[in-house]
């Protein structure tokens, strides 16, 4: 049995998405969608896999904001729903989500945003929590595993007590993290939906719905004033009060500890975090003098309170507050546990000793000098470097300084060294294609070089579709290179509207590419990635043409799919005769230039050698070495 | 079993793609079966593309941790590339550290394309032994592809962790856990390399 659905009492390490996953079962949701995005994407997988023993919708959207959408329908019709996503697709949402507040909502609809503090999968670093504010939602953090899935569960009657969508804020530190987690109950019937007929859902008269918007979040503020949530940690009078949410928590509690402070500092953690528990708040908040503010991302609890402070400062007197605003703790990038201690321990002026001088002294030293690092690339037979080679090719050739411009995906990684540099602008989804809409319009002022742009098959759905059509519409003249790899690789293969397969892994009609570019009114070609030479070839003559947009459809599978499923396409090898090493005038084009992994210079023959353990035989090597050492042989 | 340390502090390491995080998952699982409390922290940005990964295990019979380790307090490291097991002592490394090593390099790609050197394995082996108090060896990809996936090595290096009797688990811990994760004949096949992992590292003692 999937761990995800044992029995309530049983303690199982989950990941922090699956508890979420586990939350939201135990609160009976019966509709779920999203758009895979890191560190969100567990909490769909997970669902999916349970979907049909569990008798639930769970749906893989083709964006954040018809996920939310398809949410908002099951919430209107009564039953509970949940949304999750990514920062960013918080950004995709929120244009619904500022109307739905308006509205309100039905059955329990619970929409969990996690952030990516440090962006270590993203390409910004958004806090997400100003949307609760922008909105009107209260706002819920969770600090540990087990708590993320008690949260979940209560945001669902909560959100059906307010009549209202309740939002959770996540962290990679939460969802990617794994503890032990007690699980609840599971219920044993679904609801049936059922529209209530007189009911309207529209915005108007918006004034009037804006204030009963207004009410509820001061009906938020009473629940959550008595919210097992909150607590405090610490001595009765302390001399300086740390106030905290998130992973902040976990890392504040250890650098009290390590500090040897638990006499002298308290904790406040705060697990809802919007709107404000104004009377709870003000009890904690006359405790102590020194205040520092411990969360992930903008200092939004630390500014929040500093408001609601200066509207009670006759009866709180003068307090000094620490945070990111005054810089005792930087203002970007990630927290981590030493972070949060050395900040501590430089406020409070207490001796902190990690580890010997001499010995960290000494661990430096040798990781400076013997430790090269470790920039990330394509995978070993990855059709992406393929692609990439023969876009470099094709521009080279053509000569005119083309400009690719391209969005998020691994696709991505074009920007790099296994990329060649190639690829020009990263910013949101599908915005490679909408920017080529502006620049492909520039040659009536001249601009003389071609213009591409490059997006994944899953991004296609999600946000290049419009931009299509405003090409097509509008006539920008630009070539759109659609890297088909059969799936969402870079957030771990969920499969999409192109993949003939549902979330739950039934089967799904499939939505065409080639068709859709076509109905779009582009002109559409075909090629393999694999085939170098043809590849660069039909690039080069598609650059050409000044017609319109043009689709280069290239399709191969991602080579990590591949690898689960069949073994390799060809057994390589290099003719170590006929490699002239050093001798060369390729001056190591495989290994310096291509850099696949699976390719590798050998310093004592100065020649190249195949690495079994990482070469996934795609072949593509063959046709790059000039002087024919590599071999292919069909396995 | 008590801890020597109490969190005490694991890491699983390596480079993306060989499944360090399914082995720190694994152990994770079959601690927890053992009674403790057990918080993992996993970088996954890069953990497909090549990048350096590791996984942070906080093991602990009274308490849960944040799932990240400070600097310097790591009691046992498990690299599955050498120079990854030095990064990782380098930032989490104190001198009663227990290291254990898989032999095999992966160059990086600036190693791949000569902009900088990859140090020699007996360089990389000597300073983490002037930074370990014990360091243990084997060549767990070597052993994964002579059993013919070289994706095994995570749990040869699984094996060999619990050969060190360091951690309350064994083969039958591990023979329960994965029941729940493979199919009957992956199980068969990853028995067999935590088999050779226990192998490897006995010989050696």
């Amino acid at each position: 049995m999937n761990p995800i659905l044992h029995q309530s009492g049983k303690i199982e390490l989950l990941m922090g998405n699956e508890a979420i996953a586990r939350g939201a079962l135990e609160a009976g949701v019966q509709v779920c969608a999203a758009y895979p995005g890191n560190p969100s994407s567990e909490i769909i997988t997970t669902l999916a896999a349970v979907a049909v023993e569990r008798g639930i919708h769970v749906e893989w959207s083709v964006n954040e904001k018809v996920a939310l959408e398809v949410v908002a329908g099951a919430s209107f019709a009564g039953l509970r729903g949940l949304c999750t996503m990514k920062q960013n697709g918080m950004n995709v949402a929120c244009d619904f989500l500022l109307n739905l507040n308006l509205t309100g909502c039905g059955g329990g609809l619970v929409v969990l945003v996690a952030d990516d503090p440090g962006a270590l999968s993203s390409t910004n670093e958004e806090d997400s929590r100003l949307f609760a504010k922008l909105a009107g939602l209260p706002l819920l953090e969770p600090a540990t595993i087990q708590e993320t899935k008690e949260m979940t569960r209560w945001a669902f009657e909560l959100s059906e007590k307010l009549s209202l969508p309740v939002l959770i804020r996540s962290a990679t530190r939460i969802s990617h993290a794994r503890s032990n987690v007690r699980l609840g109950e599971l219920p044993q019937e679904n609801r049936k939906p059922f529209w209530e007929i007189s009911q309207t859902r529209v915005t108007f008269p918006v004034v009037k719905n804006h204030q009963r918007l207004s009410d509820k979040q001061f009906q938020a503020a009473e629940n959550f004033e008595t919210s097992p949530f909150n607590l405090y940690r610490g001595p009765e009078k302390p001399e300086f009060l740390i106030i905290t949410c998130g992973s902040g928590w976990l890392y504040a509690l250890e650098a009290v500890v390590s500090l040897d402070l638990a006499h002298r500092v308290g904790i406040l953690k705060m697990g809802t975090t919007w709107p404000l528990p104004a009377a709870w708040l003000l009890d904690h908040l006359s405790k102590a003098e020194q205040i520092l503010f411990v969360e992930e991302v903008d200092p939004f609890l630390e500014n929040n309170i500093k408001a609601f402070f200066a509207q009670h400062c006759a009866t709180l007197g003068i307090k000094r507050f620490f945070g990111k605003a005054d810089r005792s703790l930087p203002e970007t990038g990630e927290l981590n546990p030493d972070i949060v201690t050395k900040t501590i321990q430089r406020l409070l002026n207490v001796p902190y000793q990690t580890r010997p001088t001499e010995y960290a002294d000494r661990a430096r030293e040798t990781v400076e000098q013997w430790v090269p690092g470790r920039d990330i690339g394509f995978c070993a037979g990855c059709p992406h470097r393929a692609t990439y080679w023969a876009i470099k090719n094709a521009l080279a050739l053509d000569g005119r300084k083309g400009i690719l411009l391209g969005d998020i995906g691994c696709y991505s990684l074009g920007m790099g060294a296994s990329g060649f540099f190639q690829m020009k602008t990263l910013h949101a989804m599908g915005s490679g294609a909408g920017l080529a809409c502006g620049v492909g319009q520039l040659g009536r002022f001249g601009l003389d070089q071609p213009v591409l742009t490059v997006c994944g098959d899953s991004t296609f759905y999600h946000a290049v579709m419009p931009a299509l059509a405003n090409a097509r519409y509008n006539g920008a003249n630009f070539l759109l290179l659609l890297l088909d790899n059969s799936g969402t690789a870079m957030t771990g293969f969920q499969p999409h509207p192109g993949t003939g397969k549902k979330a739950n892994g039934e089967p799904a009609p499939i939505l065409d590419l080639k068709s859709i570019c076509r109905a779009l009114g582009a002109e559409v070609e075909e090629a393999d990635p694999f085939q170098l030479t043809e590849t660069t070839e039909t690039i080069l003559r598609l650059l050409q043409d000044n017609n319109g947009p043009r689709v280069l459809i290239l399709r191969r599978e991602c080579a990590l799919i591949r690898g689960k499923q069949q073994k390799k396409l060809f057994q390589m090898t290099i003719d170590q005769g006929r490699c002239l090493g050093d001798q060369c005038g390729c001056n190591r084009l495989c290994t310096r230039v291509y850099k696949c992994p699976g390719l590798v210079w050998d310093p004592t023959s100065g020649k190249a050698q195949i690495d079994e353990a990482i070469c996934t035989g795609c072949g593509v090597c063959a046709e790059i070495c000039p002087a024919s050492a590599i071999g292919k042989e069909a396995s | 079993m008590k801890y020597s340390a109490d969190p005490f502090n694991i890491i699983i390491g390596g480079v993306g793609g060989q499944g360090n995080v399914l082995a720190s998952m694994i152990l994770g699982r079959m601690l927890v079966s053992q009674g403790s409390i057990v918080t993992i922290g996993e970088t996954y940005g890069a953990s497909q593309r090549g990048g350096s990964v590791m996984s942070h295990l906080r093991v602990s019979k009274v308490d849960q941790f944040s799932p990240l380790i400070p600097e310097g307090k790591a009691h046992l490291i498990a690299a599955l590339e050498p120079v990854e097991g030095l990064r990782m002592i380098g930032q989490y490394g104190n001198p009663d550290l227990v290291t254990l090593i898989n032999l095999r390099p992966i160059l990086p790609l600036d190693a791949l394309s000569g902009k900088v050197a990859y140090p020699d394995l007996s360089v990389i082996l000597s300073k983490i032994k002037d930074l370990s108090k014990e360091v243990w060896t084997l060549k767990a990809t070597e052993i994964a592809l002579e059993m013919g996936d070289p994706i095994l090595a995570n749990v040869i290096m699984l094996g060999a962790l619990a050969a060190l009797e360091i951690l309350p688990v064994n083969r039958d811990v591990f023979n329960r856990t994965v029941a729940d994760l493979f199919v009957p004949e992956r199980q068969t096949v990853n028995l067999k390399a935590f088999d050779s992992g226990q192998e490897a590292v006995r010989k050696e003692k």
